[in-house]
């Protein structure tokens, strides 16, 4: 053997270590972290730089000062002379309040449109169909652009406006509906719908209890019903039956009294309702299309009747198929109710981008409004995580 | 809702889509509808699908009432009492059906925005150019040697038509450029230019490097759980800030540097689908033959953990598009924003409908087509991979 062909394998074992994993891990690992800190020292040093020349402070200090424009909108008092920091809570809670009830009415209209594309009966299965594809298919911007310029434009002013029920007004202002004039009753309506809910909750543990051990049904659907319709009214009658309503009615150019639905609220909450309930319709049908057939006619062949066999074996099965992607819409859901900005509902968003303009603070606006949304997916995904470990398949 | 611990639930078959399992209920087919053979048959078509039961019978009654309120009124305001051709807006307007003059007064500004006049030829073309590859892209036999030359020669007739500046052509500023193509443009090089980032941070995430892996799921998760109005803004007010200072960057450039980053995390969770279905014995037998990682990943992994994701990236890319219609938030002039631009019209005030119907059927035509390629592709990608 040639002396240098042992030294070039000499040579090679020398360089061995650059084809080792555990170091080329190292190395690799080493080169991606620190091309992330340069370029985070990079942009911060730019940042940093810009900031100083154009005398911006930085920091959350501006939240105290007053904010000194109007909120169209809000659950909670609110004037201009207020601090920043009510301002970003208004439009957290208008955020909470079109995301809570656009969340509530999507899934009852998803799950109502999912049902109805497998439906036996042509005519409404089609119906189905359409919409789904329709709605799926335009970007949600412009159905809430539709829904605000057919509410502004499309219908009469104050004084022709429509009254389909008596007290109720629609107009291009919005919807005016009546709203009970306050009053303890109300208060203890809801402490006793609240126990009504927790009694409903201790009887179906309990009658499902008594049915493992004597086999005895409890009828507990009537049994909830009445709990839930019949204390709340107790309540109500127990209270002196309070019956005054705060009716609106027209003075001058505008609706005063009762309740009014904006025109902003209603638009961005019927374009992500419409919007994302054709979502679900999908979802909602794919996962009772997921359950087997054979699961349905076994569970007939036990002799269960037609709703037994929806509740007890079709849907807690639909569930864990449907479970995971509607967590995912709730999520877009919450994500598309920043659309708002671009009809002028004053959600966070809109406030916040009114805070930049207002203060120059980019970069602490953008990162309230990216904490808020992270923290809300969060805890949508957290709360859907339980439910769903609460309805998956329990392995033995 | 819960599951009865009574009646356990009984052991579950697997719970695939089960579409092709399942037969399909008889009202599912809409394809066959039986009169075309026999007239006898159509009846018992009707009494099977619309009058089945007592209450089915009624939802079908009550669904032709509504129909019957609701269509007439409809195709009258559509087509009979409509405007068609160009139209003083005051006769237009006041003539009870639906405006159509307004679309012929404002087609070349909700199409081409504020794109020069005389020159609107070009944007028109690159149009046709992006339907023409996005058509061309549909067709599998080109997929494995002509894809990437023909979209880099695409791409860059689409520059030349779009600046201008060479062969004679007047160049134009990025600030005119708008509508349909701004639209097209936003979402094809969005999604071309996140599409390598997406592979790096799907691997990264797949990764067994922690700090590789840490580093790919926060940002996956970061931008994922963030609403694109928000990247947008920060695209807008805080990106000139990260910038040495006195180095500005273009708006449009900025907005799409804003959809690339959110493009790249939907990707990557997509690709990362794939990259789980294949089987581990893939990874296996290709380490047995002594292949590095990257040769691994290039030539026997991506090549099928990327055919199996082709159908929801086509979902992805339908979900983009859509998307795009955000960038109004920042004042770049798409083509909802250039819709909304000829609304400000006063002498054309109230023609929303017109409009939207208008640039909602373009945003419907091409998502739909989009859809449907992606749902025929699903269905021949899986009949291939069983023969």
């Amino acid at each position: 053997m040639p002396p240098d062909s042992d030294h070039a394998r000499r040579s090679k074992d020398r360089w061995a270590f650059l084809t080792d994993e555990t170091v080329l891990a190292v190395f690799y690992q080493v080169l991606v972290a620190g091309g992330v800190i340069a370029l985070a020292a990079f942009l911060i040093h730019n940042t940093l730089d810009n900031l100083s020349q154009r005398a911006i402070a930085t920091g959350f200090g501006f939240l105290d000062y007053p904010a000194s424009f109007a909120i169209n909108e809000s659950p909670i008092p609110y004037s201009p002379a207020d601090s920043y920091a009510r301002a970003f809570t208004v439009g957290l809670l208008n955020t909470l309040k079109v995301t809570l009830i656009g969340i509530v009415f999507a899934t009852l209209i998803g799950t109502v449109v999912g049902i109805a594309r497998l439906s036996g009966n042509w005519l409404v299965a089609r119906l189905g169909d359409c919409y789904v594809e329709i709605v799926r298919n335009v970007p949600p911007l412009l159905q809430l652009f539709f829904w605000y310029s057919a509410i502004t434009e499309g219908l009469p002013g104050p004084r022709q406006a429509l009254t389909p029920l008596p007290g109720v007004f629609i107009c291009n202002r919005g919807v005016m509906v009546p709203v009970p004039i306050a009053h303890w009753a109300w208060t203890a309506m809801a402490a006793a719908l609240a126990l009504a809910v927790v009694g409903v909750f201790v009887l179906h543990r309990w009658s499902v209890r008594r049915q493992a051990r004597t086999g005895r049904r409890f009828p507990v659907v009537g049994a909830s019903v009445a709990l839930l319709i019949g204390l709340p009214l107790v309540a109500w009658l127990g209270a002196g039956a309070p019956s005054a309503l705060d009716l609106p009615a027209l003075r001058g150019f505008n609706f005063k009294g009762g309740a009014t639905l904006t025109p902003e609220f209603t638009a961005i909450t019927a374009g992500l309702v419409f919007y994302t309930a054709a979502f679900i319709a999908e979802i909602v049908r794919s996962g009772i299309l997921g359950v087997s057939r054979g699961q349905t006619e076994a569970a007939r062949a036990l002799g269960l009747r037609e709703r037994q066999v929806l509740h007890l074996v079709v849907l807690p099965q639909a569930l864990r198929i449907i479970v995971p992607p509607l967590t995912g819409q709730y999520l877009n859901l919450t994500k598309n109710s920043s659309l708002a900005v671009a009809v002028g509902y004053p959600d966070l968003v809109s406030v916040l981008n009114t805070t930049i303009n207002q203060t120059g603070q980019a970069i602490e606006g953008v990162t309230m409004i990216m904490a808020v949304y992270l923290t809300i997916s969060l805890l949508i995904a957290g709360g859907m995580n339980w439910y769903n470990r609460h309805v998956a398949l329990v392995e033995r | 809702m819960t599951n009865s611990p009574i009646l356990p639930a009984p052991p579950l078959t697997p719970l695939t889509p089960a579409l092709p399992l399942t037969p399909a209920p008889p009202a599912q087919a809409p394809g066959r509808l039986p009169w075309r053979r026999r007239p006898a048959a159509a009846f018992g078509w009707l009494r099977r699908n619309l009058f089945g039961s007592w209450s089915s019978a009624l939802v079908t009654l009550a669904i032709v009432w509504g129909l019957g309120e609701v269509v007439p009124p409809l195709f009258r305001w559509l087509v009979t009492d409509s405007v068609l051709g160009p139209a003083d807006p005051r006769t237009c307007l006041g003539a009870g059906g639906a405006c159509w003059a307004f679309i012929h007064e404002k087609y070349r500004l909700i199409l081409f925005g504020l794109y020069p006049y005389d020159q609107q030829w070009r944007p028109l073309l690159v149009i046709l150019i992006i339907i023409a590859l996005l058509a061309g892209s549909c067709d599998r036999r080109l997929w494995r040697r002509w894809l990437a030359p023909m979209w880099a020669a695409g791409m860059a007739a689409i520059g030349v038509l779009m600046w201008g500046g060479v062969f004679g052509l007047p160049k134009v500023e990025t600030w005119r450029w708008g509508g349909l193509p701004l639209t097209l443009l936003l979402s094809v090089v969005g999604l071309a230019v996140a599409f390598p980032f997406a592979i790096a941070l799907a691997l990264g995430r797949r990764s067994t490097l922690p700090i590789i892996r840490a580093l790919s799921v926060a940002y996956i998760e970061l931008i994922r759980g963030v609403p694109l109005v928000s990247l947008l803004f920060m695209a807008s007010v805080m990106l000139p800030l990260f910038l040495p200072t006195g180095v500005s960057i273009d708006k449009l450039l900025r907005a799409q540097i804003a959809m690339i980053l959110f493009a790249a995390a939907y990707l990557a969770e997509v690709i990362r689908g794939g990259l789980q279905a294949i089987p581990r014995g893939q990874y296996e037998a290709a380490a047995s033959l002594g292949l590095s990682y990257g040769q691994k990943v290039r030539l026997i992994i991506l090549p099928q953990a990327l055919t199996i994701v082709i159908p929801p990236i086509v979902n992805t890319f339908i979900a983009f598009f859509k998307d795009t219609s955000l960038v109004i938030i920042i004042g770049i002039y798409d083509l909802t924003t250039a819709a909304k631009a000829a609304l400000d019209d006063a002498a054309w005030r109230g023609s929303y409908r017109e409009a939207y119907l208008f640039i909602g059927v373009i945003y419907f035509g091409f998502s739909f087509f989009m859809s449907r390629y992606s749902q025929w592709l699903e269905k021949d990608l899986g009949r291939g991979a069983r023969t």
